[in-house]
C-alpha cells in the first residue's frame, strides 16, 4: 500500500531505523488498529498496545500506515493518545458498523420506537456534556445516572407542554397521522417504568430504553458503570468525548440545519444556541405557575 | 420556528370548540372506569357482583394518599389496602378471587397491556378552515414511577387526581387554607365526622402541593442554568418556607385541639374519630417536614452544582451545545423529522461492534464438545489456617460479673463509691478498677437507650460533693444507686409517638 521512502524527520527510532517498510511494520500497525477494535482496553493497562501507541506518535511513517489499514476496514481514526487509545469510529457502509435492527428488533419496525432510541442516546450525550465548554475540555469528565436522563427529558417535554398550554394550543396530534406528532408528546406519554413479572427493567418503558441505550454505550467502551445508584450511574470515557463531538454531533447538526430548523450562522465560527434558549433562562425554572 | 414546523403543528379550533374539546378531555378520564364494569363480563369467572368502578376510585384514592415525597404508592401494599373493600362486596368468596380483582383492576388502571401504559381517547374538532378533524388524547390515571432504592411504585397522575375529586383543579395554598379553617371551626363545634372529612381533604391538598415542589426542585437539581437563581428561586424558597412554618404552627394548633378532643370525649366513636384525626394531622405535618428538608438542601445543591459548572477554567475551545442546540429544537418537530435527527446521532453515536467470524472447522468441534459436567457440590473448602489471638484484655469475664454483682444493688438502697471500692478489694486486688470504671461511666447514664430498649432498671451515679478518699483513686465519692424504669408505660408512650 505504501512503499515510498517517506523521510522520517523526527528523532529517535525512526532515525535509527530508516524507512523501507517491512511486513513486520504491517502487521505491527495492524496489531495497533486491533487494539483500537477493542474500545475497553486502554494503553494504560497493556504495554504492547502503548508501546505501538507511542511508536504511532513518534514515527510518521508507523502513522500512515496504520492509518492506512484502518480505512481499508472502513474505520475513521478520531485520536491515538495515550489517555484514548487509537480511538476508531466505524464508517457508514463498515463492516463494524451498528444498525437499528441489530440494536433493537421494534426500533427497526416501529418508528415512535425508533426515534425514543436515538433520543435516549441524545439525551445521555447531552447530560453526559450539559455545556459546550465540557464537550471541548478534553479532561472533562462527564457523570449520568439512567434515572437522570429519563427525568431530564420528562421535564424539558414538560415545559414544551406548558409553552403549549400557555399559547393554548391543541397539541392532541390527529388520528391516523403518527408522523405529525409533535416528538415531545411521544416520549411524554410512554411509561416511565413499569412493573414486570420477572423484576427486570420494563424494555418498552423510556428508563428501560435509556438503560439499553447505557449498556450499549458500556460495551462499546464510552462509558463506565460506577455505581447501581438512580438506576445505574456511569462517567464518560474519552473516546465517547471523541464520537461526539466529531461524528454524532456534527452528523445529528447537518440533520437539523439540512430541515431548516437551526438558523445558519453568518460564517462565525461559533455556532450560537437557537433563540429558544432565551424563555428557556427566564421562565423555565420552578414550574409552580403550572397550576 | 420555521414554516414546516408550523405547517405541522395543527391549527387551534374555533374557541367555541376549545370548551367542547376540554369536556371531551374530561370525559375520556372517566371511561377506564365504565370500562372496567363493561369488560368484567369478559373475565373467565363471574364477576358481575364486583363493583369495579368503586375498586377503581378506592385504589385512585389510596394510590393518592401513599404517594410520598420522594416515590409513589408501594404496590403491594395499595393491592393489601384495596382488599377489604373487595372482599366486603363478596364475602363468601375465597380470597385468592378478591386478590385476582383488586389486581386486574390496578393493572387495568395502568392499563398494563399497552405499550405506552396509558388510554387513548379519539374526539373530533373542527379546525380553524372548517374541515373536521379527529384528534388522539392520550391520558395515564396511575402510572408507574421508579423509587430510589430501584423499585417500581405508583403515582396518580393529575388527570386522576381530578376524575377523583373535580374541585382539586383549583389554587392549592387558598385551597387548603379554606379546608384547614372549615376543620378548625368543625372541631370547636364537636362535629368530629365532618371534621374528618374535611382533614382527609386537606390532605389530599398537601400531597398535591408537595408534587409540585418535588417536580420543581428535580428541575433545579438537573440545569442551573435553567433556572434564575438571583431572585425567582430564593423568593420562591422563601415563600415556601413560610408557607410551611404557617401551616405547621397551624396543625400543631388543631392537634392540640383533637388531643383535647379525644382525651375529654365520652363517646367512645368521638374518641375513635378524633384518634383518626390525629394521625391524620400527623401525617399532614409529617408531610411539611419533608418539604422543609428538601427545600433546606437547594440552596447548598446551588453552590456545588455553580462551582461545578460556572467556575472551572474556561476553554478556549468552543464546543457544540448539545442540549441548546440539539435535544432542545428536537423535541418541538414533528415525530418525522425528529427522528430523522436523532437516528442520524444514533448511527454516529453508538460505536462499533466487532462482527463474530466463525470457522466451520472451529464450529464442528463447539458443537460436538459434550458439555463439562458440573460438579454437584462444588469444589473442596481449603481448611482455614486459624491462629487463636491471645487474649489481652485486662479484666477476665468472672472479673466483670462479680463487679456487675457488687453493683447491682437495690432499687431503694443506693451506696457510697468508696463503700463498693473497699468491698471489691476484699475480694480482687484488681477489681476496684472495674468498680471505678463502671461507677464513672453511670455518672453519664445512658437514658435514651434504655428508653427505647425497655430496660426496666438503670445504673446511676451522682456527684453529691463529698471527695473520695482512696488509697488508688481521687475525685469525687460518687452516690451508686439504681433506678427503676416504667418499662409498661414507655412501650404504651412509644407506640403513641409514632
Amino acid at each position: 500500500m505504501i512503499d515510498d521512502d517517506y523521510d522520517a524527520p523526527s528523532p529517535g527510532e525512526s532515525a535509527a531505523r530508516p524507512a523501507p517498510i517491512t511486513p513486520a511494520d504491517v502487521a505491527d500497525a495492524s496489531r495497533l488498529v486491533s487494539f483500537g477494535l477493542q474500545p475497553k482496553l486502554l494503553p494504560a493497562r497493556d504495554t504492547e498496545y502503548a508501546e505501538l501507541i507511542r511508536r504511532y506518535r513518534d514515527d510518521p511513517s508507523f502513522a500512515r500506515l496504520a492509518d492506512a489499514v484502518a480505512t481499508g476496514l472502513g474505520l475513521i481514526v478520531l485520536e491515538v493518545s495515550s489517555r484514548a487509545g487509537m480511538a476508531v469510529a466505524a464508517a457508514e457502509d463498515s463492516v463494524f458498523a451498528v444498525r437499528m435492527g441489530d440494536y433493537s428488533r421494534r426500533a427497526a419496525s416501529e418508528s415512535t420506537d425508533r426515534f425514543l432510541h436515538g433520543l435516549a442516546h441524545l439525551a445521555v450525550a447531552a447530560l453526559a456534556f450539559p455545556r459546550p465548554e465540557d464537550l471541548a475540555d478534553d479532561g472533562y469528565l462527564g457523570r449520568i445516572t439512567v434515572n437522570g436522563v429519563d427525568a431530564f427529558v420528562r421535564q424539558a417535554c414538560r415545559r414544551l407542554e406548558q409553552q403549549a398550554d400557555v399559547s393554548g394550543d391543541n397539541t392532541d396530534p390527529v388520528s391516523d397521522a403518527p408522523g405529525l406528532e409533535a416528538a415531545w408528546r411521544v416520549y411524554a406519554r410512554r411509561s416511565a417504568t413499569g412493573a414486570t413479572k420477572d423484576a427486570r427493567r420494563l424494555a418498552g418503558s423510556t428508563i428501560g430504553i435509556v438503560g439499553k441505550a447505557v449498556s450499549f454505550l458500556v460495551d462499546s467502551g464510552f462509558l463506565q458503570k460506577t455505581s447501581d445508584d438512580s438506576g445505574g450511574t456511569y462517567r464518560t470515557t474519552a473516546r465517547y468525548q471523541l464520537q461526539v463531538r466529531d461524528m454524532a454531533g456534527s452528523a445529528a447538526m447537518a440533520e437539523l440545519l439540512a430541515l431548516g430548523v437551526v438558523p445558519v450562522s453568518d460564517g462565525s465560527a461559533t455556532l450560537l444556541p437557537p433563540d429558544d434558549s432565551d424563555d428557556l433562562v427566564t421562565d423555565a425554572g420552578l414550574p409552580f405557575h403550572s397550576v | 420556528m420555521t414554516t414546516t414546523a408550523e405547517a405541522a403543528r395543527p391549527a387551534p379550533g374555533p374557541a367555541a370548540d376549545e370548551g367542547l374539546a376540554r369536556r371531551l378531555r374530561a370525559l375520556a378520564c372517566t371511561a377506564p372506569l365504565h370500562d372496567l364494569d363493561s369488560r368484567k363480563a369478559n373475565l373467565a369467572g363471574e364477576y358481575a357482583v364486583y363493583g369495579m368502578a368503586e375498586v377503581a376510585l378506592a385504589a385512585i384514592d389510596l394510590v393518592t394518599l401513599h404517594m410520598d415525597f420522594d416515590t409513589g404508592a408501594d404496590r403491594d401494599q395499595v393491592l393489601a389496602r384495596m382488599l377489604p373493600r373487595v372482599a366486603a362486596q363478596a364475602p363468601e368468596r375465597e380470597w385468592r378471587e378478591h386478590e385476582r380483582v383488586a389486581k386486574w383492576v390496578l393493572e387495568s388502571l395502568i392499563n398494563v397491556g399497552s405499550v405506552d401504559r396509558g388510554f387513548r381517547a379519539v374526539y373530533g374538532t373542527f379546525a380553524s378552515d372548517g374541515s373536521y378533524i379527529r384528534r388522539d388524547y392520550d391520558f395515564k390515571l396511575i402510572e408507574e414511577v421508579p423509587g430510589p432504592d430501584g423499585g417500581v411504585y405508583l403515582r396518580t397522575t393529575d388527570e386522576a387526581v381530578n376524575v377523583l375529586v373535580g374541585a382539586l383543579d383549583t389554587d392549592v395554598t387558598s385551597a387548603q387554607i379554606a379546608a384547614e379553617v372549615k376543620l378548625e371551626v368543625l372541631i370547636r363545634r364537636g362535629r368530629l365526622a365532618d371534621a374528618q372529612l374535611a382533614a382527609e381533604q386537606a390532605r389530599y391538598r398537601t400531597v398535591q402541593y408537595s408534587e409540585l415542589l418535588r417536580r420543581a426542585l428535580e428541575a433545579t437539581r438537573r440545569n442551573v442554568r435553567a433556572v434564575d437563581w438571583m431572585e425567582t428561586v430564593p423568593d420562591l424558597i422563601a415563600e415556601a418556607l413560610e408557607h410551611i412554618a404557617d401551616r405547621y404552627r397551624h396543625e400543631n394548633a388543631i392537634l392540640t385541639n383533637i388531643r383535647k378532643a379525644r382525651d375529654e370525649s365520652e363517646d367512645p366513636e368521638h374518641k375513635r374519630r378524633a384518634a383518626e384525626l390525629v394521625d391524620i394531622v400527623k401525617d399532614c405535618i409529617r408531610r411539611h417536614t419533608q418539604l422543609q428538608t428538601r427545600l433546606l438542601e437547594a440552596g447548598p445543591l446551588f453552590r456545588a452544582e455553580q462551582d461545578r459548572q460556572a467556575f472551572a477554567a474556561p476553554s478556549t475551545r468552543s464546543g457544540l451545545d448539545l442540549y441548546g442546540q440539539l435535544l432542545a429544537p428536537v423535541l418541538p418537530l414533528p415525530l418525522e423529522q425528529a427522528s430523522a435527527v436523532t437516528t442520524a446521532f444514533f448511527r454516529k453515536g453508538i460505536g462499533l461492534r466487532t462482527p463474530d467470524a466463525v470457522r466451520l472447522t472451529d464450529l464442528v468441534d463447539v458443537l460436538l464438545t459434550p458439555p463439562v459436567e458440573r460438579e454437584h457440590l462444588g469444589a473442596e473448602l481449603p481448611e482455614p489456617d486459624l491462629i487463636s489471638t491471645p487474649d489481652d484484655s485486662r479484666f477476665s469475664d468472672e472479673q466483670l460479673e462479680t463487679a456487675l454483682g457488687l453493683l447491682d444493688l437495690p432499687a431503694d438502697a443506693p451506696r457510697r463509691l468508696s463503700g463498693l471500692l473497699a468491698e471489691a478489694r476484699r475480694i480482687d486486688p484488681d477489681l476496684p478498677y472495674l468498680v471505678a470504671l463502671l461507677s464513672v461511666h453511670a455518672a453519664s447514664p445512658g437514658v435514651g437507650t434504655a428508653y427505647r430498649q425497655g430496660e426496666e432498671r438503670l445504673l446511676f451515679a451522682v456527684d453529691d460533693g463529698t471527695r473520695l478518699d482512696d488509697q488508688e483513686f481521687g475525685g469525687a465519692d460518687l452516690i451508686v444507686g439504681s433506678a427503676l424504669l416504667d418499662a409498661v408505660g414507655m412501650a404504651a408512650d412509644r407506640t403513641e409517638g409514632n
